[in-house]
């Protein structure tokens, strides 16, 4: 777990190389998750219905290093689009990946394009 | 723009940094603090707490980013050496040198060591730092006795700390009394029975003559002639003042060492100022916490010009709970003044010792000592402080006003002016002010704005109740809405759930919220939905918490339990087997739950429709385990097989099971049948419980176990089934209708007005008139019960909801079992895995 940890890097829209088909639109229930698996990362797309917004983020909760976070709840804080982590609760921004409410690690974000009905994850 | 420097970040130092930063900007005054220790300033009243947790980051005053924010240099391992008062700066011992307008000394102090021959020793310690704390864990893996020499505040929290550490501990005393400058011997004796009593040994008027061993201490000597055989010994005999720069750069010392400091605590030079336990004022060095925090104060005061605070000497009063014990020590506690008259209260049965000093006109309280029981403690600190009437039998004060009322009147009477809150050095009249004038009604954001009740902790009873009774003086009630996104409370939600008939979360949100919700309001919405239209709940599957969401308790690791329902605890031989097949077949760990059923741990997310479709195959449903819900009626054998039954308890629980099995609620619900008054069902810790009588059965509710166990109190006597089903059908709704979310009915029932008598009004005697519908709606609720798991088998898409990865088939092959008693259970939080 510990890898997995260290191979969980942002990755921003222009850095990507890859774009990863995961799943499809239909696969999702409305503002909320579903993981996928990339070779070994487990990360999670996130489907904002509410705002018509995708994210995407590690699956890995870094509180308690939990393989979790694609069942986590959407909501927003203000403006910022979070989610919160099943197990105890501890919030992240969709957008930075940024602990909203502890001292936690950041959380790596990918970008997430739909295109025909398909969901890719960008990948460096 | 002014530049300050501080020397020292300790607690004063922080706080120092603190208040400033508080009145003036970076703009206005640039701050360098130096700090000897490698890390940024932690809580050392709190270091015990270390032996625990072993976690620094929890002591920290705060993180090293604050400083950051806050404009704020902090150099920490440095020590600085010297002061050129002249050309105004100081140097390190890296021979660096940074110029100062002004000088903040807060060095603090360092552990007194008594000059005893042997204290070189290896295994002698002093308990000061988190460094001191490392080596004393570290030395204490390798002996099984350890020591204290001191018997103060300090030497006997060092004394948990080594029974912690699974040491056979001792405290040495010198003087013929524990804690002598806050305890008198009666109180000492009480301290010191109730602390023996915990298996910490502790010797009285002993003078340590010579630590004795051969390179490291194995015996102490004492001037009686006794020794005591110790491997270890921590040194805890009070404080020296960190003054040593004093010396090279001509800063006058007190008597007693200490920067020498007027009221303004500025040292001889007006340019250097002292704060916290490096001061001498008045040949006084305050070794606590809360005359430092005055002192950063008044300096911040000074050097933003206010110039009109003083520090004229502080309180000794002291509340805390030394090695579990509650000890208060408050105002003149010794009765030193002149003419004082004390009264004394000792009882040894319940370990407990009050004393009070009056003056001597027996007007005014002086002060007082509490041992055993400190929640008067608030109170008398008030009386004495504000030199407030004291009762006319000044016993009250410590015995209670025997015959009822309260003493002293409670806090209606406390003048604007007591001081609330002495850490922070805060009066009842800004918290009160802080409601009125600025609008603030939320108690965390009192906290935040007025800082009470940030430090030790010891007045948030009565920041809240302050809170409460200005509230209720400005004629407002306390309204508790639900989140940031909905301005209604639950209860009002319900209403409009019901009325306007809104079936979706989005649509509530829309019409009557703002924002996109949160895990505070997406689940309390779920339940009302629930409560109300009774929908299979995976049709909204995101607003529900995760145990909602995958019907089935997730367990450390990301792995699931699974409870089937077994109704009264009552289960056939036959369906012990098929949990027994299925539990072999998934591999999982099997336990009986408390509420006699059989839960099932390290269920794969991907297994559960698995096991779901075999246990409802063999005529299993859900327990609703997972939800908010109807857990169990928990039952005794009763009148078929006990000789002392007198009704069947078992078929009415599985009556009631079965009637509110699926029930959702704003917290779980529990129940119990006893079929006699022997109770072997324990009926009355559950939220509603049947106890059988002679003619029919008394019904108890809103008891709970848990964190906080109360019992359950009397709502009908004698009532047959047909009346007590009557009565809960519309206890249940009433609850369900308003109760804040995640209350459970004992929380709810205290909180209601007139409590269990305007319960019994509502729900007996009918006073509101609702009972019909009460019991209309329920009725509804029955009706429509489904088991969710059935429905979610028996539907492809929601079957599919189950699965770990969207792209694939496999399991999370994060998932990691440990054996354990020939069965299995998770790996540990954090545990590494590859």
């Amino acid at each position: 777990m510990n890898q997995q940890t260290l191979s969980y890097q942002t990755v921003n829209t222009e850095d990507v190389k890859i774009w990863f088909e995961a799943c499809t639109v239909t696969d999702f229930p409305s503002d909320g998750g579903l993981c996928i698996n990339y070779e070994g990362l487990q990360i999670a797309i996130f489907n904002f219905s509410r705002r018509n917004v995708w994210y995407a983020t590690q699956n890995l909760c870094p509180h308690k290093k939990q393989m979790i976070l694609s069942r986590g709840m959407l909501g927003s804080e203000g403006e910022e689009p979070k989610v919160a982590c099943p197990f105890h609760k501890k919030t992240f921004s969709l957008e930075s990946g940024k602990n909203l409410n502890g001292d936690e690690c950041d959380l790596a974000t990918y970008p997430v394009k739909v295109e025909n009905g398909s969901v890719y994850v960008g990948f460096a | 723009m002014k530049k300050v420097i501080v020397i020292g970040n300790g607690m004063v130092g922080y706080k120092f940094c603190e208040k400033l930063r508080a009145k003036a900007d970076a703009s206005q005054i640039s701050v360098t603090v130096f700090g000897e220790e490698p890390l940024p300033a932690y809580d050392r009243v709190h270091l015990s707490e270390y032996f625990e947790n072993k976690s620094e980051d929890k002591l920290l005053m705060a993180p090293r980013s604050w400083y950051e924010e806050q404009n704020i240099t902090l150099k920490t391992g440095q020590l600085v050496t010297g002061i050129d008062r002249i050309g105004k700066h100081v140097t390190t011992h890296t021979g660096a040198s940074e110029s100062y307008d002004y000088l903040i000394l807060a060095t603090g102090s360092s552990a007194m060591v008594p000059p005893i021959k042997g204290v070189d020793k290896k295994g002698v310690f002093v308990y000061r730092t988190i460094e001191d704390l490392d080596q004393i864990i570290e030395y204490a893996k390798t002996v099984k006795r350890g020591a204290v020499l001191g018997g103060g505040l300090l030497g006997l929290e060092a004394a948990k700390a080594l029974m912690d550490l699974n040491l056979d501990a001792q405290v040495i005393e010198f003087a013929p009394k524990l804690m002598p400058r806050q305890l008198d011997e009666a109180g000492s004796n009480m301290l010191k029975s109730k602390i023996e009593a915990l298996g910490i040994e502790i010797l009285m008027n002993k003078n340590t003559k010579e630590i004795c061993g051969n390179g490291k201490l194995d015996r102490l000597e004492f001037t009686d002639g006794t020794t005591l055989e110790t491997e270890m010994l921590v040194i805890s005999c009070g404080i020296v003042s960190r003054d040593e720069l004093a010396k090279s750069c001509n800063l006058d010392r007190g008597a007693r060492g200490g920067f020498k400091v007027n009221d303004r605590l500025q040292t001889n030079d007006p340019d250097i100022y002292a704060i916290g336990e490096a001061v001498s004022h008045n040949d006084m060095i305050y070794g606590l916490v809360a005359p430092g925090y005055d002192m950063a104060d008044t300096v911040v005061d000074q050097l933003i010009g206010g110039k009109t605070k003083q520090f004229t000497g502080a309180d000794m009063s002291t509340k805390l709970k030394l090695i579990g014990v509650d000890v208060g020590s408050f105002g003149d506690a010794l009765g030193l003044t002149e003419g004082s008259i004390p009264i004394a209260f000792e009882d040894k049965n319940a370990g407990v010792y009050k004393r009070v000093n009056l003056s001597a006109d027996k007007k005014k309280l002086l002060g007082g000592i509490l041992v055993g029981d400190c929640k008067d403690y608030s109170m008398l600190l008030q009386i004495t402080q504000n030199g407030m009437a004291i009762p006319p039998n000044p016993e009250d004060l410590i015995l209670g006003a025997r015959g009822g009322g309260s003493v002293g009147g409670g806090i209606g009477d406390l003048p604007d002016t007591a001081q609330i809150c002495s850490c922070e050095n805060v009066t009842k009249g800004a918290i009160v002010s802080a409601i009125k004038d600025d609008g603030i009604t939320d108690l965390k954001e009192i906290r935040t704005c007025t800082k009470a009740g940030t430090g030790c902790g010891a007045c948030s009873p009565m920041v809240s109740d302050i809170c409460t009774a200005t509230l209720k003086s400005m004629g407002q009630t306390v309204r508790k809405t639900l989140c940031a996104h909905f301005d209604y409370t639950r209860q009002e939600l319900y209403s409009i759930i019901k009325v306007k008939e809104v079936k979706s979360f989005n649509e509530l949100l829309n019409a009557y919220g703002s924002g996109d919700g949160c895990e505070t309001c997406k689940p309390a919405i779920a339940s009302l939905l629930a409560s109300i239209w009774n929908d299979q709940i995976l049709k909204q599957d995101t607003i529900q918490d995760t145990n909602d969401r995958f019907l089935a308790n997730i367990q450390k690791g990301g792995s699931y339990s699974v409870v089937p329902r077994i109704p009264g605890g009552e289960i056939t031989p036959d369906k012990l087997i098929v949990i027994g097949q299925v539990a072999k077949k998934y591999d999982l760990y099997t336990k009986i739950t408390g509420g006699q059923r059989i839960d099932m741990f390290g269920a794969k997310l991907n297994d559960l429709p698995k096991i779901w479709r075999e246990l409802i195959d063999a005529g299993f449903e859900s327990g609703h385990a997972y939800g908010k819900a109807l857990r169990t009626v928990k039952s005794c054998v009763g009148s078929t097989w006990c000789r002392y039954g007198l009704h069947d308890s078992v078929s009415f629980a599985i009556e009631i099971e079965s009637r509110y099995k699926g029930l959702r609620s704003p917290h779980k619900l529990k129940g119990g049948v006893s079929g006699c008054r022997r109770e072997c069902a324990e009926a009355q810790g559950k939220d509603f419980g049947l106890i059988a009588t002679e003619i029919g059965y008394n019904l108890y509710v809103c008891g709970n176990g848990g964190a906080n166990p109360q019992h359950a109190k009397l709502l009908a006597g004698d009532v047959d089934e047909k009346t007590a089903i009557k009565y809960l059908d519309r206890f249940l709704m009433f609850y369900i209708r308003t109760a804040e979310p995640l209350n459970r009915t004992s929380v709810w029932l205290n909180k209601m007005e007139g409590g269990i008598d305007y319960l019994r009004e509502v729900v007996v005697n009918d006073c509101l008139e609702i009972g019909e519908e009460l019991e209309k709606d329920m009725q509804a609720l029955i009706n429509s019960y489904h088991c969710e798991w059935k429905e979610a088998v028996d539907n492809e898409d929601m079957k599919r909801k189950f699965r770990h990865f969207a792209n694939s088939d496999e399991d999370d092959p994060s998932l990691q079992f440990v054996p354990m008693r020939e069965m299995k259970k998770p790996a540990e939080w954090d545990e590494v895995k590859s």
